[in-house]
């Protein structure tokens, strides 16, 4: 079960925040700054796995944006690695060539896509195409109903 | 993907440069990038051009202050408030407090359209965790929408409800859910699915009812849907894998369509077929075949069929193929499949990639201990990841080492152990190595030198992070010794050595746990060195002492260790200096204990005899009764002095006369109660009475512990593996007897390590090295270096092998605990590989424990089984009887219309009709209460009779036609109440009542809306020269409703945690009851509850109201006062139970 996912820059910016286990908030901002010191200390060429406590973070950088989950010892790292892909290619098929920027102004949405990818730390939906459909249709959904709401009545 | 993120934040300016700061929202771009210029894009933008932490801080602050002036204002619109509600999650994001907003965002969930309320059920996703209290405000906005019949609204609102949900509301939402199971939309009935799986999760108890809605799931024709059950079906096959063994037939099936790429293209992620599904079902194999030959070959051909099928070279593949390989590991064992996934593990371990390289070790430490050559054929390639730069594939290779350590190669791993323990500073990672390298030294420690070094490298690299278990354990092995008492001699005093040069280096610091194992050495053991004068070693001791950085708990230590010397010198410089000196000490324990010393010193025979040398072992014969003070206490009583009362006991008499309700929270007086076991073991009534047998001592202090109920202790004592073994206690001291198991102990050091570096002529220096560094690695592993050899080795290594203190007698199941051990160190030496052997000690001690504790099960659960049994009995019979007698009484006062004729007027009147009234068959066999006269006129008589079934009671009516002709259409009609159902039809017609004859019906009732006592009425109408109607009324009591609920105390411990309505009351005893027992014996007879335990002064009981609604009750005993604690899930219960509790109590 994935514990946690971050969204960090380069520059140590937390972008994202999605936590499946239940802490105390100061808990949380401590984890945090500690591992993106963790991670943003890593020399390149080393594994994409970290011990940390009893469970390991699994990140991996995109352009200039972190992605890092910590997951437990008897998950697989790989597919971690793949989890954090998925939901890159997620946001990519959603945004249209997606770059960080998206996700700061537009980071509602970068939750809604990982809502409806991961539940509860666990990887539910695994087609790319229904996934991306599902957030879609809320969007047209409510686009629908924004200009019906918007127009004036005669 | 590289190509995909590719303009980063160094673009930022350059794109916020193209708007004015402050533009209203503009539709510019996708639908995707219009924010930029919102407010919150103004915000972030503001942000990113700060410099300083302070700033951004400054700035964050005044954003919440408008915000929340914001969100309170009445005027502030939907879609004001879902804006700002974003801007919040951002700030909550950058670590700022926004708790004002929490409640907005829930009635943003609950007011807003789609959009908006997508927005509020995130934040409230974000913002709030799954124990907040506002989080019950969420529950009816879920409820509406999941109602909906708007799509999306119902997906939001199972999406929420899987990701957090208030455990005890999930009743509201259940049923709801289970309906869209059957949902005609496949993402609906998933969700769906998820929703159920978080229930699970958090109140496996809840969906217990909906297993075969699960089953239905997983054969949905949609793959999504079928994907989602799996993680509940996993989760329930981790739990009890054998409930689910029918199933495999299933999940091989659909794997194999799955690899074989039956599903839908959507599923396909590089175009593997859906991995994700994949490992699921690998991992559900596994767990299923584990240990099942029979199960395991349903799944064989399909793991073979799936590691051919993962080719390509990709990640997903590595991953597919990894977890194929645990599964094959996992399962019964197939040679061929083991080969291929030995093969595949190659692939793994030469990998130049990182990634691959750890997993591919992480699969060997895996598979390790099952096929010890797979570590010969990759030794090299182990060697280089030893030194690798990255700190996770180094642990990782040590870990691997750790499980193929024999008494060989023991002092080359744990060197490379210690030398990672130097480097790392995690201290997590310090704890995990260090109790590693405590037990292989233990385990295989080639001579004393090397195992005291050793244990010295621990205590300094280990600090005090080190388990408290370590210290404990090594000193005990000093102190109990082993068979050869030259070997002790020599340990011991090669110890007190080490120390003694430790200790003489300046200015070095050692941890406490460190200094504390030194100085209970050096104070029992200084004698056997012969060539220092204890004078020495006393003033280290003293310097020690004055050291300002030595915890006042070490100082105890040292103050111990001198103690103990100088019991054994004559006369000591040092010691009258540090009397003298600590006397006036600040710390008042270091004075006490410098006090002692002083007095101790002027009487060296008691002394002498208080710390004989080497007797840590032995025990000393305490007088803990403490009776020597009979006299004493004797003369105070007679002067009129109180007898003592223990601590709790004066509380709570205290609490009793304070106020007739006790609020103490219960788990407070648990606590006292067993801290204080052993005082109240000694008192007596009258204080004089008790002897000076050693009734005190620790041992029944333990059992006494064991004695008192813990309700809590169920759960913490049974985890999810099974029983959690309980750590040995270390104190061993005050036991009574001590009985060696000298046959357990191996006596011969391991073979002196075997060089092998015949093959390296050609190799380089540093491979040369390697070579030579894999040689002292991997001897004795593997067919070569034979399996006798690696079964001598482990048997004859096992140096420090524990001399058991434990009475064989005192705990059957550590004495089995040994056995097993035992066996597996003399017995199967043909064990196909070695290594394993700690291993198999280990399977089977749990499987010895496992099979000790089913058969405990199983006598627990025959006493379950039979004492409800002769209970049920005996509570019916009293039942009978008790209502036989109680009937009037109850009926007297009790307001019944009609029929009040006094018991002599009943016989009579049941004399004069001609027809007696006896209860139909059936009805007799059931425990029932006598047939009452309900109504007598000329024309007919009505009598009632109830009778108590299993799941309901059951009222008969009797009519009985008094006149000679018959009777037509007689109608009986029970009102309706609020209190009672009447199951069926509240109406009976009999078509014809003959002339003297008697006729029945018979209704179930059942309580719908709790009371103690509740009037049921009727009436009865017939047609004979004119239209009569007799009204009547009966009487039901709580009682009537409450039935026995059998359980085991285990079930009794889980229900408890789970349910929430709670009543305390402390109920007065009677003197008749002053026993628990006997007070719980009323509670059973009168009210029919079944006693699932009594354990020392506490009992537990359980009933139920019917149809099922349970009730528990916890009893406590003290001072004439019986404390009873009711738990229900329904909130009147209790209240309705405690009355009768407190009416029946009363009474006897």
């Amino acid at each position: 079960m994935i514990h946690f996912i971050l969204l960090f820059s380069r520059q140590g910016k937390l972008r994202l925040q999605k936590w499946y286990t239940t802490l105390p908030d100061k808990e949380k901002k401590k984890i945090i700054r500690e591992i993106v010191q963790i991670i943003l200390s890593r020399n390149q060429k080393t594994s994409s796995f970290v011990d940390w406590k009893d469970l390991k973070l699994v990140y991996k950088r995109y352009a200039s944006l972190y992605f890092c989950c910590a997951i437990e010892d008897q998950d697989n790292e790989l597919l971690t690695l793949e989890v954090v892909h998925r939901y890159v290619e997620l946001l990519d098929k959603y945004f249209g060539n997606v770059c960080e920027l998206d996700i700061i102004f537009n980071f509602e949405k970068a939750y809604f896509i990982l809502d409806e990818f991961i539940i509860g730390g666990e990887v539910q939906e695994t087609s790319k195409k229904i996934a991306v459909k599902a957030i879609e249709d809320c969007d047209m959904l409510q686009e629908t109903v924004e200009e019906y709401m918007n127009k004036p009545a005669f | 993907m590289s190509d995909v993120v590719e303009r980063t934040l160094s673009a930022l300016p350059g794109l916020l440069g193209q708007h004015d700061p402050g533009t209203g929202p503009g539709g510019a771009g996708g639908p995707a990038r219009v924010s930029a210029t919102s407010r919150l894009g103004s915000l972030i933008r503001s942000i990113t051009a700060l410099t300083s932490k302070h700033e951004e801080e400054k700035l964050i602050q005044q954003e919440l202050t408008s915000l929340k002036a914001t969100v309170s204002a009445p005027t502030t619109t939907l879609k004001l408030m879902k804006e700002c509600m974003v801007r919040l999650i951002y700030c909550e994001m950058l670590g700022y407090e926004s708790s004002f907003g929490y409640i907005h965002a829930i009635k943003l969930a609950q007011q807003g359209n789609l959009l908006e309320k997508r927005v509020g059920y995130l934040a409230v996703s974000l913002f709030l965790h799954e124990n907040h209290e506002l989080l019950l405000l969420l529950v009816n906005t879920v409820v509406k929408d999941l109602q909906s019949t708007n799509l999306v609204e119902v997906c939001m609102a199972l999406t929420v409800v899987s990701q957090i949900f208030p455990r005890e509301m999930i009743p509201a939402v259940l049923p709801l859910i289970e309906d869209k199971l059957q949902h005609s939309k496949e993402i609906i009935r998933r969700k769906a699915v998820q929703a159920l799986y978080k229930f699970y999760l958090i109140a496996p108890n809840q969906v217990q009812h909906i297993h075969d809605k699960f089953r239905k799931a997983l054969c949905d024709r949609d793959a999504g849907v079928m994907a989602a059950s799996l993680h509940i079906y996993l989760q329930m096959i981790k739990e009890n894998s054998s409930g689910y063994k029918d199933l495999t037939g299933s999940f091989v099936t659909i794997l194999k369509q799955v690899v074989g790429g039956k599903l839908s293209s959507d599923f396909n992620y590089h175009s593997v077929p859906a991995p994700w599904l994949q490992i699921q079902l690998l991992r559900i194999l596994g767990l299923l075949g584990k240990d099942d030959p029979r199960t395991s070959e349903l799944m064989y051909d399909v793991l073979d069929e799936s590691l051919r099928r993962a080719e390509i070279n990709h990640n997903i593949t590595y991953a597919i193929l990894f977890e194929c390989v645990q599964t094959i590991y996992t399962i019964y064992p197939k040679s061929e499949l083991l080969e291929k996934a030995a093969k595949c593990i190659g692939k793994f371990v030469l990998s130049p990639k990182i990634n691959l390289k750890y997993l591919g070790l992480k699969a060997l430490t895996y598979v390790i201990q099952q096929d010890p050559n797979l570590a010969l054929q990759h030794q090299m390639t182990i060697i280089e990841c030893l030194d690798h730069p990255d700190p996770i594939i180094k642990r990782e290779t040590l870990e691997l080492l750790y499980r193929i350590t024999n008494g060989q190669n023991v002092i080359v791993i744990v060197q490379k152990m210690l030398d990672y323990l130097k480097e790392s500073k995690e201290e997590y990672a310090i704890i995990n190595l260090v109790a590693k390298v405590a037990e292989l030294a233990e385990k295989y420690a080639p001579n004393n030198e090397w195992f005291i070094q050793t244990m010295n490298a621990v205590f300094s690299v280990g600090g005090d992070v080190v388990h408290p278990d370590i210290p404990n354990n090594f000193l005990r092995l000093l102190a109990e010794g082993f068979d050869d008492g030259k070997e002790d001699h020599q340990l011991r005093m090669y110890a007190v050595q080490s120390y003694l040069s430790l200790l003489g280096e300046e200015d070095a610091l050692y941890p406490q746990k460190f200094l504390q194992v030194m100085s209970w050495v050096l104070g029992e053991y200084f004698s056997l060195v012969t060539d220092v004068d204890p004078e020495v070693i006393l003033t280290k001791l003293h310097s020690l002492l004055k050291k300002t950085y030595v915890t006042s708990e070490t100082k105890a230590w040292i103050m111990a260790a001198v103690t103990k010397i100088a019991s054994h010198t004559s006369c000591s410089e040092t010691v009258d200096k540090l009397i003298q000196e600590f006397s006036s000490s600040l710390d008042t324990c270091i004075r006490q204990y410098a006090f002692e010393l002083k007095h101790l010193c002027e009487d060296k025979a008691l002394m002498k005899n208080l710390l004989p040398f080497d007797a840590s072992c032995n025990d000393m014969v305490v007088d803990a009764s403490l009776s020597f003070l009979d006299g004493f206490v004797a003369e105070g009583l007679g002067r009129g002095a109180a007898p003592y009362k223990p601590h709790h006991q004066r509380q709570e008499e205290k609490l009793s006369q304070e106020k007739a309700l006790n609020f103490e929270p219960y788990g407070l007086s648990f606590a006292s109660s067993v801290s204080s076991s052993g005082v109240t073991g000694r008192q007596s009534p009258t204080g004089l009475s008790f002897g000076s047998d050693t009734s005190g001592n620790s041992a029944e202090t333990g059992h006494k512990e064991t004695n008192t109920l813990k309700l809590e202790g169920v759960r913490k004592l049974w985890g999810k593996e099974g029983y959690l073994p309980k750590k040995e206690k270390v104190g061993k001291e005050n036991e009574p007897q001590t009985v060696s198991c000298g046959s357990l102990l191996a006596g011969q050091a391991g073979d002196p390590p075997v060089l092998r570096s015949d093959q390296g002529a050609s190799l380089t220096e540093e491979d040369k090295e390697k070579q030579q560094l894999a040689s002292t690695l991997f001897v004795g592993l593997g067919s070569s270096a034979g399996v006798s050899l690696m079964g001598k080795a482990d048997t004859a290594t096992q140096k420090f092998k524990r001399k058991s203190k434990i009475n064989e007698t005192q705990h059957s199941e550590e004495a089995s605990d040994f056995k097993s051990s035992a066996a597996s160190d003399f017995g199967p030496l043909l064990d196909t590989a070695p290594i394993n052997t700690e291993d198999s000690e280990e399977s089977t001690h749990t499987r010895s424990r496992k099979a000790s504790l089913c058969s405990s099960d199983i006598v627990e659960d025959n006493l379950a089984f039979e004492t409800p049994q002769s209970l049920k009995k005996s509570v019916l019979d009293d039942r009978l009887s008790d209502n036989r007698v109680s009937q009037s009484s109850l009926f007297a006062d009790s307001n019944i219309e009609i029929f009040q004729p006094s018991p002599s007027a009943q016989c009579e009147s049941a004399s004069e009709t001609l027809l007696v009234p006896s209860l139909p068959e059936e009805l007799q066999e059931l425990p029932h209460s006598e047939v009452l006269e309900l109504h007598q006129s000329d024309a007919l008589a009505l009598y009632l009779c109830k009778a108590w079934t299993d799941d309901s009671l059951l009222l008969t009516v009797l009519i009985s036609n008094k006149t000679t002709s018959a009777l037509n259409a007689v109608n009986l009609v029970f009102e309706e109440t609020e209190h009672f159902q009447i199951l069926e039809s509240p109406t009976h017609q009999f078509p014809v009542i003959e002339a003297q004859s008697l006729e029945h019906c018979q209704k179930c009732v059942r309580m719908n809306k709790i009371c103690t006592q509740g009037i049921l009425s009727g009436s009865v109408s017939y047609q004979s020269e004119m239209e009569t109607r007799l009204e009547f009324s009966v009487t039901l009591s709580l009682m009537d409703f409450i039935r026995p609920m059998e359980m085991t105390t285990e079930d009794f411990g889980k229900l408890w945690l789970s349910l929430s309505n709670d009543v305390k009351q402390n109920i007065k005893m009677s003197s008749s009851q002053d026993s628990l027992s006997a007070a719980l014996n009323t509670l059973q007879q009168k009210l029919k509850l079944h006693i699932v335990d009594i354990i020392g002064n506490e009992g537990i009981l359980a009933c139920q109201l019917l149809p099922s609604v349970p009730c528990l009750l916890h009893c406590r005993t003290h001072s004439g006062m019986l404390a009873v604690w009711f738990r229900s899930p329904c909130a009147a219960l209790p209240d309705g139970l405690l009355y009768q509790c407190q009416k029946v109590m009363g009474e006897s």
